[in-house]
């Protein structure tokens, strides 16, 4: 068990390659924030879908290089501090290494599984072959004349993910879109796991296939309410639509961009000082209706 | 942005409609008789939920979420909304969703947009200019090269028709068609005829034995010139080109009072 505060300084560093993963769901925007407060710099980051998050992270200066598929925030507008770093009138400076979904899920897959490389049936053709010398292409050791593409195993330094639950142990519980955190988690030296709440063993042990990542793999567990904020946590709260709506006008301008940086993530001093500044009742409007599911019989030893 | 559609006359006895309504529309008719359809959010989703209204009830929908058999509520904003989690028949997890559905071989179509398409459907998500120093920054492929390589065939759907969407030659080839794939690397297998059906604001475009995109409908208002005009590359008209019969009322009362009455996705 850390705080926020103390697991991103006990295990990021300058200079490491940093997973934060979450496909739209569950992204660990708190302990993005913590990291631009600590001013890490020279990261390398790693995500499937780099969106708001990575925006702020490049904005305030501590990615040098990006891993990613995808880029962007929805369909709600553009990531403009990621365009100014990469296009030929902005500023510069943010190194890319691109894939596609299943290229980088595969690499994570590869890590995880300790095995050099893993083969995808995409990739023929496509120009990212010629702009990333990490995808190459291997005969087939069982087939005449076959080739396939491979992705190499990638293993972070640092993988850090949200959930819904874990108990002290860090034995994690997770619904909904599940996105690449348990590859990623596997696949990485170091696992930060921030989630809604600590919870008892038996409340765990009640629903054992629930568990997506067992405690054994998870380096720091931190209790962070509400740390995925703006975006979701399934049964928990929804996304703040709002929020991301808002953030291309604040992305476009760069004064105003530092300006927000400054205001809810330096100034606020921590997830707390974030929480307490959005206001008392603001996730009301954001919390759903419970729908339970109904509860599985795992059955006992006479 | 003004559509070439919106600045054309519609007869008068045919009801007035949106490009978005448009092409949901015709994306609907096209999915006639297939069954299960990769798609994200936007004009795709309505497509299939007008199919799933009308001429297609089984049909099924799968997101890049992993979300499969949704049942939302509301329409959702994102491929990963908690709206779309909610009640779903399954959500499955990301190596399931891209080794095992999409390459494994399970999506009979799969709807991809794109910056720009060529001749036979390859398509550019990434750059616009050179890539390393981009005039603009595009997403990138996301699941889109999967989603081309591993579908049964692909429908793309292109809001704007002009001759910087419709190129002769890509800024970047993020997702080849399979007929480049094979030039490029003709020992790696392929799966799927690529791009078959492309509805844009001008027409419709489907492919011909050699893969090649080639004109089938012109909307009404819309001449053959025109899309010729709009497009960078010579445009082969089939010989049995129609004009697109236009949305019928109750499509159009299915997609505005049943299916996006609160206008997530028509505008």
């Amino acid at each position: 068990m850390f705080s926020l505060q103390n697991a991103i300084g006990t295990f990021v560093s300058d200079g490491d390659v940093v997973a934060l993963e979450g496909f739209t769901h569950l992204i660990p925007f708190a302990a993005g924030h913590e990291i631009i407060r600590q001013r890490v710099k020279g990261l390398t980051l790693v995500r499937m879908t780099p969106d708001i998050i990575a925006d702020q992270m490049v904005a305030a200066g501590c990615v040098d290089t990006m891993v990613f598929a995808f880029t962007g925030n929805s369909s709600v507008g553009s990531l403009y501090a990621v365009r100014r770093a990469i296009e030929s009138n902005g500023t510069g400076g943010l190194k890319l290494e691109e894939y596609s979904h299943y290229g980088l899920l595969a690499r994570y897959q590869a890590g995880a599984a300790g095995i050099p490389f893993m083969p995808v049936r995409s990739y023929a053709g496509s120009d990212l072959v010629g702009i990333n010398p990490q995808l190459r292409k291997v005969a087939s050791p069982y087939e005449e004349d076959v080739e396939t593409y491979v992705v190499p195993a990638l293993n972070p330094d640092v993988a850090i993910i949200h959930a819904q639950r874990a108990d002290r142990h860090g034995n994690v519980q997770s619904w909904g879109i599940l996105g690449p955190q348990q590859e990623v988690a596997f696949a990485s030296k170091r696992t930060i796991l921030l989630v809604e709440e600590i919870v008892d063993d038996d409340i765990i042990r009640s629903d054992p296939n629930r568990t997506l990542i067992p405690g054994f793999v998870v380096d720091a567990v931190v209790e962070c309410k509400y740390g995925a904020h703006p975006s979701f946590a399934q049964g928990y709260y929804d996304r703040d639509n709002d929020f991301y709506r808002s953030w291309s006008a604040i992305s476009k301008d760069p004064q105003r961009l530092q300006a927000w940086i400054q205001e809810w993530i330096h100034e606020t001093g921590g997830h707390e000082g974030y929480l307490t500044k959005l206001g008392e009742d603001f996730f009301h409007r954001l919390t759903p209706t419970p729908h339970l599911s109904s509860p599985v019989n795992y059955g006992s030893v006479l | 942005m003004t559509s070439v559609i919106e600045k054309a006359t519609a007869p008068a006895s045919s009801p007035a409609y949106t490009v978005s309504e448009l092409l949901a529309v015709v994306s609907c008719r096209y999915l006639q008789g297939k069954r299960r359809v990769f798609a994200g959010i936007g004009l795709p989703t309505l497509a299939v939920a007008l199919a799933q209204k009308s001429t297609s009830p089984d049909i099924e929908q799968v997101y890049e979420s992993g979300v499969c058999g949704a049942h939302p509520p509301k329409l959702p904003e994102t491929i990963a909304d908690a709206s779309l989690a909610t009640g779903a028949e399954t959500i499955l997890t990301m190596p399931v969703l891209f080794g095992y559905v999409l390459q494994g071989g399970w999506i009979d179509v799969g709807f991809l947009g794109a910056a720009q398409i060529d001749r036979f459907g390859s398509l550019n998500t990434s750059v616009i200019g050179p890539w390393d120093a981009p005039t603009v920054r595009l997403p990138g492929s996301g699941g889109a090269i999967e989603v081309m390589a591993n579908s049964q065939e692909v429908f793309v759907v292109m809001r704007r028709h002009n001759t910087t969407s419709f190129v002769r030659e890509l800024d970047f080839c993020t997702s080849p068609s399979p007929i480049a794939a094979r030039r490029a690397d003709p020992k790696v297998p392929t799966r799927g005829a690529g791009v078959t059906t492309v509805i844009s604001e001008l027409g419709v475009f489907t492919s011909d034995a050699e893969g090649e995109l080639c004109l089938a409908s012109i909307h009404e208002g819309v001449t053959v010139e025109q899309v010729r005009e709009q497009t960078g590359w010579p445009v082969k008209v089939l010989d049995s080109v129609t004009v697109t019969p236009p949305p019928t009322e109750e499509e159009l009362r299915l997609l505005r009072d049943d299916i996006d009455p609160g206008r997530v996705y028509l505008r």
